[in-house]
């Protein structure tokens, strides 16, 4: 065992946490914060469900260990608060079936704005091909999206 | 499966720290990494060696060539205008590879030491992998294939190497640069891979220790034009089944020159020298186009799994190049 103080913020809130280095970002916030918000799909960085953002960025927590993130600033689905534009619009549009793979759904599609990307329906899928629905939703996350892009 | 983790301080430090450890290892983005270790077993290191917050990162141009530190992800050097400017296969490469999240994690250098994506590699319950435990033997040569390699395969080892982004790359002769406690070389990115052979567990030329610190694009000429072409069996977030990266000059309807890189296909990252010697002062059409295809994936060593491959490739290197010389206006895939 090779335990390591982590010094982190997440959601804003500023949290210190001691972990064996082999734990990743995933299972720390869901087993030791008990924000189970974020979802372990493949686990193999493959699914996209664990989607969290480091720094601003989205990645996919199951391949980052979570003393990667310390120093760091982590946004999970419940640092969204409920009520962001695009969780509503998600809501509304009927993005989701089984809700599995939502949260990382929601975190990529509000990178993929702060990206950018949103200029093509085209564009959506291809910057959002990192999110596997199986429920095949997909039309639907395009057209949340598409609307919080404001097209 | 457990490891210690130390935060490098310096390139200085990390090298010592893992040249002294037999079981140490660099850890940039660990989007291969952390995959290996905890998830499929397949690789244990002890130790990790995080350089992913040396000063390490960034891109320069550096003369007639673009230098980018190792650490620098792929989703930087995909956002770089120079990149897009001045090389922009290598952006469409980039961006064709991975996905937005893997693409914010993964880094340059270790985009080029990816392992590869056979089946039977990453999976502990098949024990004949001869590049996981050398001896063994080919579960892949018997077993079913697909994402397998033609070129510089042989019966000890079809496994393929997997980045998009080696390819254009590896067309345009970039330069590896590297240190180690000896202090540093460079490495032509066609000498950095080795050929299976009998050795598949040997994939390239680093010693235990030695950090890939910068990758050297040489620029092509600003009149040739490029393109990266990646057929797959998805249309997105999938990895090639053939890919082409191409560059050429045209001049009065006449091939001056061309850099050609084959991915999907090949055990390393495939330069295609004897289709650029075809392509020389040939003229722009497709009976060269295939004359140089069918030099391209000479002897090829396939499984029935990749039989298709063969003219595959070969079809997706005549696409690229009648985009890139112009027969054709736009990509078609």
């Amino acid at each position: 065992m090779n335990e390591i103080i982590v010094n982190t913020t997440i959601n804003g809130r500023r949290e210190q946490l001691r972990v064996d280095a082999s734990v990743t970002l995933l299972d720390a916030l869901r087993d030791r914060l008990g924000l189970t918000g974020t979802k372990k799909g493949c686990d193999q960085g493959a699914c996209g469900a664990c989607t969290v953002h480091l720094d601003g960025r989205r990645v996919v927590s199951c391949l980052t260990l979570a003393v990667q993130a310390d120093g760091r600033e982590v946004l999970t689905v419940e640092g969204l608060g409920g009520g962001h534009p695009m969780q509503e619009a998600f809501v509304r549009h009927d993005a989701f079936q089984c809700g599995y793979c939502t949260p990382g759904q929601v975190l990529s599609a509000v990178a993929l704005l702060d990206e950018g990307r949103a200029g093509t329906d085209e564009e959506i899928r291809e910057f959002m091909s990192g999110n596997l629905c199986r429920c095949g939703a997909y039309p639907n996350i395009v057209a949340a999206i598409r609307e919080v892009a404001g097209r | 499966m457990t490891f210690t983790y130390t935060r490098a301080t310096s390139q200085a430090a990390a090298i010592a720290e893992v040249s002294a450890d037999p079981k140490a290892a660099f850890l940039a983005g660990g989007t291969t990494q952390v995959d290996l270790a905890l998830k499929d077993g397949v690789i244990d290191p002890r130790r990790l060696v995080d350089i992913s917050r040396l000063p390490m990162a960034g891109i320069t141009v550096d003369g007639d060539a673009l230098r980018v530190g190792a650490t620098t992800t792929m989703a930087e050097m995909a956002a770089d205008e120079r990149v897009g400017r001045l090389l922009p296969f290598v952006r469409e490469a980039l961006l064709l590879g991975a996905s937005p999240q893997l693409r914010n994690m993964a880094t340059i250098g270790g985009n080029l030491l990816q392992r590869t994506r056979c089946r039977y590699f990453r999976d502990l319950a098949e024990a004949r992998c001869n590049k996981r435990t050398p001896g063994t033997g080919c579960a892949a040569v018997e077993g079913v294939a697909r994402m397998h390699a033609i070129l510089g395969a042989s019966p000890s080892c079809i496994a393929l190497h997997a980045s998009d982004l080696a390819v254009p790359l590896t067309a345009l002769g970039s330069i590896v640069h590297l240190r180690s406690g000896g202090g540093p070389r460079t490495v032509p990115l066609t000498e950095f891979y080795r050929l299976p052979g009998e050795a598949p567990d040997r994939e390239n030329v680093l010693w235990h220790g030695e950090l890939i610190t910068d990758v050297e694009i040489p620029l092509p000429p600003t009149r040739a034009r490029t393109t990266y072409i990646k057929v797959r069996d998805r249309s997105s977030y999938e990895f090639a089944l053939t890919s082409a990266a191409v560059a050429t000059v045209v001049e009065a309807g006449f091939v001056v020159s061309a850099r050609i890189a084959l991915g999907g296909v090949g055990t390393i990252p495939w330069r295609a020298w004897e289709a650029e010697d075809v392509l020389r002062d040939a003229p722009v059409n497709d009976e060269s186009f295939r004359a140089a295809a069918n030099a391209a994936i000479h002897r090829p060593f396939t499984v029935p799994g990749t039989e298709f491959k063969v003219e595959l490739a070969k079809r997706t290197l005549v696409r690229a190049l009648r985009i890139t010389t112009g027969l054709v206006a736009e990509p078609t895939s």
